[in-house]
């Protein structure tokens, strides 16, 4: 008897299982599409076109070469500038937002905590291009070189500078940077801190033991979307840099608009996509390294 | 309804805060021209669109500070067309924005050089000059203004306006009188480090490096260009920087040169008579641009008419008294005041235009060209 029912229930079982794989299906299929469509595709597109040659009057001309791609290191001061200015403008913003965050997330009282997220986004209102093009005033001749010369220090120069560059990047990226750092602390259960203090900790052995390993999400979240959005920034080193500072993307953007070299411009987009995958896996991994071992020690 | 509450109305209409029928209906001019026009009819002279026949927009990509944006409300009054504009730096990226297709657009104003290409890869359609009754060839003064325009006997283009291609000084801050591409670019790399600007547009910046050797403007050869390019990477830590909105920074004391068009020459003297316009004794480039419609315009008969509003010699007038570039049409030269048709700007001495050279189409599409320009910026 008891087989029995056994054997009835089997297939109950598994007819669940599969309407619940479809339901899954179903629910992914959207985002499955989504994915295939405007990445894969996409993807696949640039990979077939990067081995190709450009054709008579620009565009792409089907071959199969790797000339494209030993061609990459005539945009090393390309590759350069991205890989120098992505990464140290990442950090930048950590060290600024950090404090920020932390003085939102902890230190500010409920009733103005409100209001100071507000001003950090209301920059957002106003379109990012005017903005930007506010920084070229401030750091053009009649802004602030102006006001040091006015101090007696001349003709010091900061637009179409790495300088200005960065001060847009900074600028741009910082809330990027806050909010989610903000967010890690704010859940930061403030009786920790009272422990430690307890147990004998300065305030500088309790940061370090305590707030920054549980804010280490958040800023790893901040650093990853500060970092991958700047590794493919146009529009301020066009705008800040005057065509004295570029980045890959300003590069890909002269191959694809002006030289018309659509395969040499998916071999420099590959090349990019690779360091990438490489700078964010092993980035992932040393964090996930060393957060295991906060959370181990932490318990 | 006294004066001063029709000029009320007349600013509201202007401001676009209310519509032209409105406007119309409360001046009571709408009733006048309608009594006015049945009882004359043959003051009718100008071609009535009717309402929707064109469309309620029409897309046009051109040069920045290119035409009076006041012609563009008048052309909207007059067809209830708005006229939708975009603008670009250089002719290799306006040619690669089209062929990449999608663009929506209905009329563009490419330089001489490019139009053979242009046709060549099927991208514009023959004109239709039944369409543009202002366009008349017998009034053009110089054949090689309009010749560009026609391609295999057939006209795909109309001449809009001409100019050359110097170099813009501020006298204030460089006091050396230049004359020559050669002290042009040895002031860059000497008195002024840091203060010369250069087109993004691999035909003039290429052109005038190629200048400084006293090779062709036009020059394909390989170890010519390689000169070019050496000049250019050399030049580059001292240049202010690579771009072809160069007004800006020349009007805010940034830089105190930079290659520069006729117009853009002109409307920076207007701003202040320190900056002198220079054509180089060796030469460099001499340029005529035109309107032509690509193929599938979506707005195709606005924009005829717009071509057509823009080529009426009172239009064309008030377009190059704000432009500032020379035309070749009689009867918009007729029209205009002695002191711009004397002006050394707008139209220099023969011997200064002699050794000029029109742009070259090999140019537009010549792989290596693109590549040194891309190593230049990317440098």
């Amino acid at each position: 008897m008891s087989a029995g029912t056994a054997t009835i229930a089997v297939p109950a079982v598994t007819e669940r299982k599969q309407s619940g794989r479809w339901l899954t299906a179903l629910l992914l299929a959207p985002s499955a599409i989504w994915f295939f469509v405007l990445l894969i595709l996409p993807l696949a597109v640039v990979l077939i076109y990067s081995v190709g040659v450009r054709a008579p009057a620009g565009g792409y001309q089907a071959a199969f070469t790797f000339d494209n791609y030993l061609n990459l290191p005539a945009r090393w001061t390309a590759f350069k500038n991205t890989l120098t200015l992505a990464p140290l403008g990442t950090l930048i913003c950590l060290l600024a937002g950090y404090p920020l965050a932390y003085f939102l997330a902890v230190k500010s009282s409920a009733r103005w905590r409100l209001i100071l997220l507000i001003l950090v986004i209301v920059p957002f209102w106003t379109s990012f291009l005017i903005r930007t093009y506010a920084w070229i005033f401030i750091l053009g001749g009649r802004g602030i070189p102006a006001i040091l010369d006015a101090m007696g220090i001349a003709d010091v120069r900061f637009i179409n500078t790495p300088f200005a560059v960065m001060c847009g990047i900074v600028y741009a990226y910082l809330p990027l940077m806050v909010f989610p750092i903000y967010v890690s602390l704010e859940k930061l259960d403030k009786r920790l801190l009272e422990a430690s203090e307890d147990l004998g900790a300065g305030p500088f052995a309790t940061f370090r033991q305590i707030t920054l390993p549980l804010s280490a999400p958040g800023i790893i979240t901040g650093c990853m979307l500060v970092f991958i959005l700047l590794m493919g920034e146009y529009l301020i080193p066009q705008m800040l840099g005057g065509g004295k500072v570029f980045f890959i993307g300003n590069a890909l953007v002269d191959l694809f608009l002006q030289s018309l070299n659509w395969p040499y411009g998916s071999a420099v987009a590959m090349g990019l996509v690779v360091i990438m995958l490489v700078t964010v896996t092993l980035y992932l991994r040393a964090t996930a390294a060393t957060g295991g071992r906060r959370d181990a020690s932490l318990i | 309804m006294d004066r001063k509450d029709f000029i009320k109305q007349l600013r509201r209409y202007q401001k676009g805060s209310i519509s032209r029928r409105h406007f119309l209906g409360v001046t009571g001019l709408g009733t006048a021209t309608a009594v006015l026009a049945a009882s004359m009819p043959h003051l009718l002279t100008r071609r009535a669109f009717a309402a929707g026949e064109l469309g309620d927009q029409v897309n046009l990509t051109t040069w920045p500070d290119y035409h009076e944006p006041k012609n563009f409300e008048k052309f909207t009054a007059e067809t209830g067309v708005k006229v939708n504009i975009t603008v670009f730096g250089s002719n290799e990226e306006m040619f690669a924005k089209l062929k990449a297709g999608g663009t929506g657009w209905d009329v563009l104003v490419p330089t001489n050089y490019t139009i053979e290409t242009y046709v060549g890869e099927d991208m514009f359609e023959p004109l239709e000059t039944a369409l543009l009754p202002n366009y008349d060839p017998k009034f053009y003064t110089d054949a090689r203004f309009t010749a560009p325009g026609d391609v295999n006997g057939k006209t795909y283009a109309v001449h809009k306006d001409w100019g050359t291609t110097g170099f813009v000084v501020n006298s204030a801050k460089v006091t050396e009188k230049p004359t020559s591409w050669k002290e042009f670019w040895d002031l860059t790399n000497g008195a002024h480090k840091g203060r010369t600007m250069v087109h993004d547009y691999q035909l003039t910046t290429i052109g005038n490096a190629l200048k400084y050797f006293g090779y062709s403007f036009n020059s394909n050869d390989e170890k010519e260009l390689a000169e070019a390019e050496k000049l250019l990477i050399d030049s580059k830590p001292n240049l202010f920087a690579i771009n072809s909105d160069y007004k800006p920074s020349l009007i805010n004391g940034d830089a105190y040169m930079s290659v520069c068009w006729t117009g853009d020459g002109k409307q920076l003297q207007k701003t202040d008579p320190a900056f002198q316009y220079i054509l180089g004794k060796e030469g460099g480039e001499i340029w005529a641009d035109f309107y032509a419609v690509p193929k599938g315009a979506p707005h195709r008969a606005a924009g005829y008419a717009l071509i057509n509003f823009l080529l009426e010699p009172h239009v064309n007038r008030d377009e190059v008294l704000f432009h500032g570039y020379p035309v070749a049409d009689k009867r918009v030269i007729d029209l205009l005041p002695k002191e711009i048709i004397s002006d050394p700007i707008l139209y220099p001495a023969a011997e200064l235009l002699a050794p000029l050279e029109f742009g070259a189409a090999a140019t537009l599409t010549n792989p290596a060209r693109a590549e040194i320009m891309a190593r230049f910026k990317s440098a």
